[in-house]
């Protein structure tokens, strides 16, 4: 039988722009960075070193970490909301990922700015 | 020709199991539907669904060696033997390879597969350009044998809440057609992330359709128009 209470939650285009969006972000970053170690061989500590001192590479792996999470997010929730039946076991996950992304953007933005 | 076929005999109280089969039968020019109805008739207890014998009622979809499709369009030829034929996968089976389809048209029925129309009714008909008319092609052809929908894996995990890809395919049909005046209702009742986004373009659709239609192009449209109508 069809469910009678599932039309209408009006939300998923969001998501799904976000999910195209952030895997384009996350493409340009992929790209510009494996452009940079094929140019800079072979690599040495000190210029690893050297690009992460910038403060506009720090942002822009920022911007492709936060890209990730959110890609993830919608890409979690969807395994989830496929084949987890239960709803309380389905929110109970949810925000576990939600809580674990969280706590992986703190924890990002302590590495890339602990480069002295 | 050897055949493996599913029997389920819901009356006889024992499991579902294959059965081999060996028919005489030159396959040149058959279909596979010509091999089911001769094993039909040495055996009648097996029960499929047919009618039209030439791909346009949808009847007779089944799982042959694994992949949905029409027995009356599918060349006895070429299939691989043991030509293994089980019933549409993901559905309650009825009996051998009929399934219970209730799932399915109740989705389809779900996306209200009519022209809503609310001017005065024409005196001949409503009328549509040649350029509007070529709208609907690709989805109006759609026979609904659900080989598509119950191909689908997003099917067959919420068959209750994702309409699938025949029901999508239809309601694009109907959104797509200059004739129908409830575009945006019928947006609205897509616009979940059960009935429409549980699609993820895994494309099982588009590699069944014996009718060679393209239900994630149809899916991918309605989501162009919901981003054009959100942004």
């Amino acid at each position: 039988m069809v469910s009678r209470v599932v039309s209408g939650a009006h939300y998923g285009v969001r998501d799904w722009l976000v999910q195209r969006f952030s895997a384009v972000i996350m493409l340009v970053y992929s790209v510009t960075l494996i452009a940079y170690l094929v140019m800079h061989q072979p690599m040495q500590y000190a210029m690893w070193h050297a690009l992460f001192s910038y403060a506009s590479m720090r942002y822009f792996t920022l911007l492709f970490a936060l890209s990730l999470y959110l890609h993830a997010w919608v890409g979690v929730r969807d395994i989830l909301m496929d084949y987890v039946r239960l709803t309380w076991i389905r929110l109970t996950l949810q925000v576990a990922t939600i809580v674990a992304l969280v706590l992986y953007t703190m924890w990002i933005v302590t590495i890339l700015w602990s480069v002295k | 020709m050897r055949f493996s076929i599913y029997r389920f005999d819901p009356e006889s109280g024992q499991k579902p199991a294959m059965q081999d089969v060996e028919l005489d039968i030159l396959p040149e020019g058959k279909m596979l539907l010509d091999a089911l109805l001769a094993i039909k008739d040495i055996d009648p207890t097996l029960s499929l669904r047919r009618s039209c014998r030439e791909g346009v009622c949808g009847s007779d979809a089944m799982n042959i060696n694994g992949r949905n499709g029409l027995a009356c369009i599918t060349p006895l030829a070429e299939l691989k033997q043991p030509i293994t034929l089980r019933p549409l996968p993901g559905l309650p089976v009825i009996r051998d390879l009929i399934v219970d389809l209730t799932q399915f048209y109740q989705q389809y029925r779900s996306i209200e597969p009519y022209l809503i129309n609310h001017d005065p009714e024409p005196e001949i008909e409503r009328l549509q350009s040649p350029a509007q008319r070529a709208q609907l092609d690709g989805l109006y052809e759609c026979i609904l044998c659900a080989c598509c929908s119950t191909a689908c894996p997003s099917f067959w995990w919420n068959p209750d809440k994702f309409v699938g890809p025949a029901g999508l395919l239809q309601a694009y049909r109907f959104i797509a057609d200059s004739r129908d005046q409830a575009t945006n209702a019928r947006l609205d009742d897509l616009e979940d992330p059960y009935r429409l986004f549980r699609c993820h373009s895994i494309m099982n659709c588009v590699e069944v359709c014996p009718k060679g239609l393209n239900p994630t192009a149809a899916i991918g449209n309605i989501k162009a128009l919901l981003v054009n109508r959100t942004v």
